[in-house]
């Protein structure tokens, strides 16, 4: 079946099965690979984007459940010109990210965790990335990131 | 000095392409005319293949090919890259590893089939049509039943699952075993260090590739050493030249250790793609890691302190069950024996010590090298028994391990392990830690805790590593098939740019940045004029790629080389330019001088000189700027710290919470302290992970029950506290030229024997006597060992 | 996964229509059935999404009674359920993560009956009512162990009312690794009963602890508990834990439960 949504702001079509999960039609149908794919049991979170503006794990979604509806990813999330938007400029100056695999599903969920609460704390930000597990950073400088992304303070780590 | 230098916390550059979902791992590579393969995969444990009927799956739709073992006959199995000798001298029994399983199954997880098809839900399809012949036989799982006499054997062909017993040092055993029989005290402790699985975020993914035109192979892979596996693959496997056969690892979403190995998936998709004459690619689901991924740890030990009356280490001696799985994967050999024996001295004077290992074959997953691989085994033992001895001694741990450490000035220290530690200084990481940590305020915390019904603890480890792997030579005679030296090619363009093509791969550890970092210091040129190449073998020097924490200690100091080479050819050049002596040039902040004179050339003036030879001593030197390296360690280096943990129990359901982790590491000169946070945080987490979550266990019948994320725990944001890290304490690496030591995996060695003697002082101090609980402490084994 | 036909009807008619197809599914959330199609432990001909159907989505509540539409997903309940009824509001904003919260639904939580899913702890503790395309079902004798419900082919919770209680309270106990409740609790206290759900730890699945429902009935405080004991006969032992830890904490959650009502 042919399958319609608006991607990052494009309207864009494409092929898919019943079976076509919105993940491999991101990436195999649409070509846009920075959404990840790190498990099988819905849990790792690579794969989070969103769905009219909530996130959701692609992985765990069908591509025609996805029909006429606005997806952003990864890829949508720079400014216009091109430079990282604040909470990806965070990440970088907060070192949030290490082999870079988990990191668009990161950015997804911090942002959509900043929409609906823009000043969270620290237990806020833990509890949020319960879906996005990382195995290179320990979490430390992604909730630093995100602290800072919410221009807040960043909590302050002894001997830093 | 420029602005990127050594010692800057220089933003990553390689980030913009990682938060803007450009990056390019192997699972984003798709190639014209791509075939798809699934594996069939073994769901029993071990069973004889009578035969394989693949006629249905055949004719099924978008088949193009089912190979089965009989396919790959004239194929060398995958070659395992360390011999161990045995404590009689006899070498280790070594069975072969085929691409898929021969004549029988030995784990859960083994390739029995492989269907390639147009697609994969075809080839997915297909595969269950294949019937295996099976003939099911009773599994071996248990590493002491393996050993006992009249076991099925994993390996008919082999004398019994014991793949080696080794002792270390042999020589000293009697006298070790005497030093006990006089002691005037002996803490024993048994323990198990859990299986583990990597999980680096992003699966394995193979895509072979093969060009008629040229009779070139080429591998994408998800590798953490191209070159390693064009070696073993093209040399032992296929019988492919390396000149005609490319290996290309792109971003790789972390490895952790179980990425340096050859796998069957690599061979089988490089000799599918040049049968087929068509791109093979597989991608493994996290579900197949799990069973396909070489596991990590799993030893069972018992280790035994011997002490004087004044409460001095006299002698150590440990025997150790390790788990090989049914196949000895690349390096697995040299795990429980060299990256483990040698390090059971620890940071420790103890002048006399014995190990023994018996590495068992069982019909589980290979068992391999896993952050840390070795050293975080011969640490928990050692932290987990001076903490128990402690107790017994009713001592200050703290103290005890004080008491016995190795002393500032014995520096260098031969152990009574064959290893020498360059430099050192253990006491003022101890006492680094226990001011971060405030020890000082802890009673007053633990009483507070009281007061609203939770168990305060905290726990206190030290530790050593052998990084920076490692002199060929030694490990040559250790039984190694490999040098372990690391490469680098310095090439300097016309106008001053620099790219280094570098034998070490970066898989998050961020050689990108940190690497031109030490260019940029050594020429004075800011470091975005230096670009690293690193991760295909068409463009990079053969090197041995990225683990045991030695890129920068090794690959770094093969850039380092290469670029001083580089340097003293430009001297010769800049001589030339202001008719100076070649001795009194000197090169700084990207100006050459003649020292005494106001006479400079610009880099980018020699540079281009170098590449339009017009005015060039070209009688004395050839034209261009490139110059590449090897570098040898003339040692291993040894990185140390002391690390804290504080938690609460939850006496109600055992639940632990970790509420502070400080790190103290002494990692000698640090280049890019942000990222050497980073890794010790990760690392920390990993062993935070191993500590209380992580917990890879089969059944009897050797089934897997820890099969994915849903009962294999992996650490979340919210297990986890902020992590107190200093690395300001610095005994630089005496040997090579950076002065570096290695940080990847401290944390994750450093990190259990901490958090499990927090848990073990919280139960102790509040009226629960437990002597040991083995990881992972889950709220259930810490319930039942207050309540038992 | 295996191939299947799927459809998104925009009423309850035509999705009761085209389930009549034989090994036609509904499709909820898909939070649990998606990764479940992955493994191919299950083969549908046909998928039925029920997201897109307007009168299965919304909460409401009247005459002491909350109303939640089948089709409501969980950060729909977290939110909009917190004042009126904030002990299932917490419930729901515990259970998975943010974007599970933002699929999955109550209908598709209690019509799988996930011997560790959350709701039907509360729907037991509540005595809530299963509305279906047909009929009205007593949580009593709607839950009928491990993954078995009384739903026939092809019907359809449509909404789950429970009565609001006084005060109620989650305990989830999470599994280390799925991070599912190892053991739930739901206590709601009524002016005439309270009401104790577990979830989690029995391999009947979710069950009431009415020997502490008629305790609590008239000593509404956690000693009133001290003295009781669970079997620990059914309970669930496995990697994370035996029957005797599952057994000891329903009555260490209930205890906290209460105390935090």
């Amino acid at each position: 079946m042919k399958v319609t949504m608006t991607v990052n702001g494009k309207s864009m079509s494409g092929e898919a099965e019943g079976r076509t999960l919105l993940s491999s039609f991101l990436r195999e149908e649409l070509g846009l690979t920075g959404t990840h794919v790190g498990c099988d049991t819905s849990q790792c979170g690579a794969c989070t984007v969103h769905v009219d503006g909530r996130q959701v794990k692609a992985c765990t979604m069908f591509a025609a459940e996805a029909e006429g509806t606005d997806v952003t990813t990864i890829e949508g999330m720079a400014n216009a010109d091109g430079s990282l938007n604040t909470i990806q400029q965070a990440f970088q100056d907060y070192h949030g990210l290490q082999c870079g695999f988990c990191t668009p599903g990161m950015v997804m969920a911090a942002s959509s965790l900043l929409e609906q609460n823009p000043k969270p704390s620290e237990t806020e930000i833990r509890e949020h990335l319960h879906g996005n597990i990382c195995r290179c950073t320990g979490y430390h400088n992604i909730v630093k990131a995100i602290m800072a992304a919410s221009g807040q303070d960043v909590p302050a780590v002894a001997a830093e | 000095m420029p602005k990127d230098g050594i010692g800057a916390s220089t933003k990553r550059r390689e980030d913009v392409r990682f938060l803007t979902g450009t990056g390019r791992y192997t699972d984003d590579i798709n190639l014209g005319k791509q075939l798809y393969v699934h594996f069939l995969r073994a769901d029993v444990a071990h069973a004889r293949i009578n035969g394989i009927d693949t006629s249905a799956a055949e004719g099924m739709p978008g088949v193009v090919r089912i190979f089965t073992a009989k396919d790959f006959e004239g194929v060398g199995g995958l070659p395992c890259g360390w011999q161990v000798t045995d404590k009689h001298g006899q070498p280790m029994q070594e069975p072969k590893h085929p691409i898929i399983a021969e004549g029988k199954i030995r784990h859960v997880g083994e390739i029995v089939a492989a269907v390639v098809a147009e697609t994969l839900d075809q080839a997915r399809d297909a595969a269950e049509a294949i019937m295996p012949d099976l003939e099911e036989l009773p599994a071996v799982v248990d590493m002491k039943e393996a050993v006992r006499e009249g076991a099925t054997k994993v390996h008919d062909d082999l004398t019994s699952n014991l793949c080696y017993d080794w002792g270390f040092v042999e020589e000293n055993k009697a006298a070790v075993d005497e030093a006990f029989e006089k002691a005037a005290h002996v803490t024993t402790l048994e323990l198990v260090n859990n299986r583990l699985v990597a999980n680096p975020m992003e699966p394995r993914v193979a895509v072979g590739d093969y060009a008629a035109h040229s009779d070139e192979s080429t591998l994408y892979t998800t590798s953490q050493n191209p070159h390693v596996i064009r070696l073993l693959m093209g040399a032992f496997v296929l019988g492919i030249p390396e000149h005609k056969l490319r290996v290309v690892a792109p971003d790789v979403g972390g490895g952790f250790g179980t990425k340096i190995f050859h796998y069957a998936e690599e061979a089988f998709c490089t000799f599918a793609a040049k049968q087929l004459r068509r791109p093979v690619k597989w991608t493994s689901t996290r579900s197949e890691a799990f069973i396909s991924d070489a596991h990590g740890r799993d030893h069972v030990s018992k280790i035994q302190i011997a002490l004087d009356a004044d409460n001095n280490f006299t002698a150590l001696r440990t025997d150790t069950y390790a788990n090989m799985g049914a196949y000895l994967s690349t390096f697995a050999p040299s795990v429980p024996t060299w990256l483990h024996g040698v390090l059971m001295a620890g940071n420790y004077r103890t002048p006399l010590i014995y190990v023994n290992v018996k590495a068992v074959f069982t019909n589980t997953v290979p068992v391999d090298a896993y952050r840390g691989a070795g050293r975080p085994e011969a640490t928990y033992q050692l932290e987990r028994c001076i903490d128990k001895c402690a107790r017994e001694l009713g001592v200050d741990p703290a103290e005890l391990r004080r008491q016995n450490f190795i002393t500032p000035d014995q520096f260098p220290y031969a152990t009574p392990v064959a290893v020498e530690y360059d430099t050192g200084n253990y006491h003022a990481t101890l006492d680094k830690a226990l001011e971060l940590a405030d020890v000082a305020g802890f009673e007053a915390r633990a009483e507070e805790s009281k007061r609203t019904g939770k168990l305060r603890g905290l726990g206190i480890a030290n530790y050593i590593e052998a990084c920076g792997i490692a002199p060929s030579n030694l490990v040559g005679q250790l039984g190694a098939r490999a040098g372990l030296y690391e490469s680098a090619t310095v090439r300097v363009n016309a106008t001053g740019g620099v790219v280094v093509m570098t034998g070490s791969h970066s898989h998050g550890q961020g050689h990108e940045t940190t690497f031109p970092q030490v260019i940029a210091d050594m020429i004075g040129i800011d470091a975005s004029q230096v670009e690293i190449v690193h991760g295909d073998t068409a463009n990079t020097p053969m090197g041995m790629g990225t683990y045991g924490s030695r890129s920068l200690a090794v690959g770094g100091s093969a850039m380092f080389r290469a670029a001083e080479k580089v340097i003293n050819k430009a001297k010769k050049i800049a001589a030339h330019l202001m008719e100076a002596s070649e001795g009194d040039i000197e090169l700084k902040d990207g100006q050459f001088t003649v020292a005494g004179t106001d006479k400079s050339v610009a880099w980018g003036d020699v540079t281009l000189a170098a590449y339009v030879p017009h005015n060039y001593p070209l009688d004395q030197i050839e034209p261009g700027l490139e110059e590449t390296a090897f570098y040898d360690p003339a040692n291993f280096t040894y990185p140390s710290g002391t690390y804290i943990c504080e938690v609460e129990v939850d006496e109600g359901t055992g639940q632990v919470e970790v509420l502070s982790f400080t790190a103290a590491d002494d990692f000698g000169n640090v280049v890019n302290p942000m990222i050497v946070e980073g890794q010790v945080h990760g690392g920390v987490a990993q062993g935070i992970g191993q500590a209380l979550l992580e917990n890879c266990a089969y059944d009897a019948d050797g089934q897997l029950l820890s099969a994915t994320y849903m009962d294999y725990a992996m650490p979340r944001a919210a297990d986890l506290p902020m992590i107190t890290v200093d690395h300001s304490c610095q005994t630089p690496c005496t040997h090579n030229p950076l002065g570096v030591k290695g940080c990847g995996e401290a944390g994750a060695i450093g990190a259990p024997p901490a958090l499990v003697n927090a848990v073990l002082d919280a139960l102790n101090r509040n009226g629960h006597a437990v002597d040991h609980i083995d990881m992972p402490l889950s709220p259930a084994r810490v319930w039942s060992a207050m309540n038992a | 996964m295996y191939n299947f036909e799927f459809v998104k009807p925009s009423s309850v008619d035509e999705a009761v229509a085209a389930l009549k197809d034989e090994d036609a599914q509904p499709l909820s959330g898909g939070q649990t059935l998606i990764p479940t199609l992955k493994q191919r432990l299950n083969q549908p001909s046909r998928l039925v999404s029920l997201l897109g159907i307007a009168d299965l989505v919304g909460l409401s509540e009247s005459g002491g009674e909350m109303t939640i539409k089948g089709a409501t997903n969980h950060a729909t309940v977290a939110a909009e359920a917190a004042s009126s009824f904030p002990g299932l509001a917490a419930l729901a904003g515990k259970i998975g993560d943010p974007a599970v919260r933002n699929r999955g639904t109550i209908g598709g939580s209690i019509a799988n009956n996930d011997p560790s899913a959350c709701y039907p702890a509360a729907a037991m503790a509540c005595q809530a009512t299963i509305v279906t395309n047909t009929r009205e079902i007593a949580a009593d004798d709607f839950f009928e162990g491990m993954f078995a419900t009384a739903l026939d082919e092809g019907e359809i919770v449509t909404a789950v009312r429970f009565p609001v209680p006084e005060a109620s309270n989650y305990q989830k106990f999470e599994q280390p690794a799925s991070r599912f409740p190892l053991t739930g609790v739901f206590v709601a206290k009524y002016a005439d009963r309270v009401g104790v759900g577990v979830t989690g730890a029995s391999n009947d699945g979710v069950f009431r602890w009415k020997e502490a429902e008629e305790a609590l009935a008239s000593n509404f405080s956690p000693d009133a508990i001290s003295g009781l004991t669970v079997p620990a006969d059914d309970m669930i032992s496995d990697l994370h834990g035996s029957a005797e830890y599952r057994a000891h904490l329903v009555k260490v959650l209930t205890g906290r439960g209460v105390a935090a009502c």
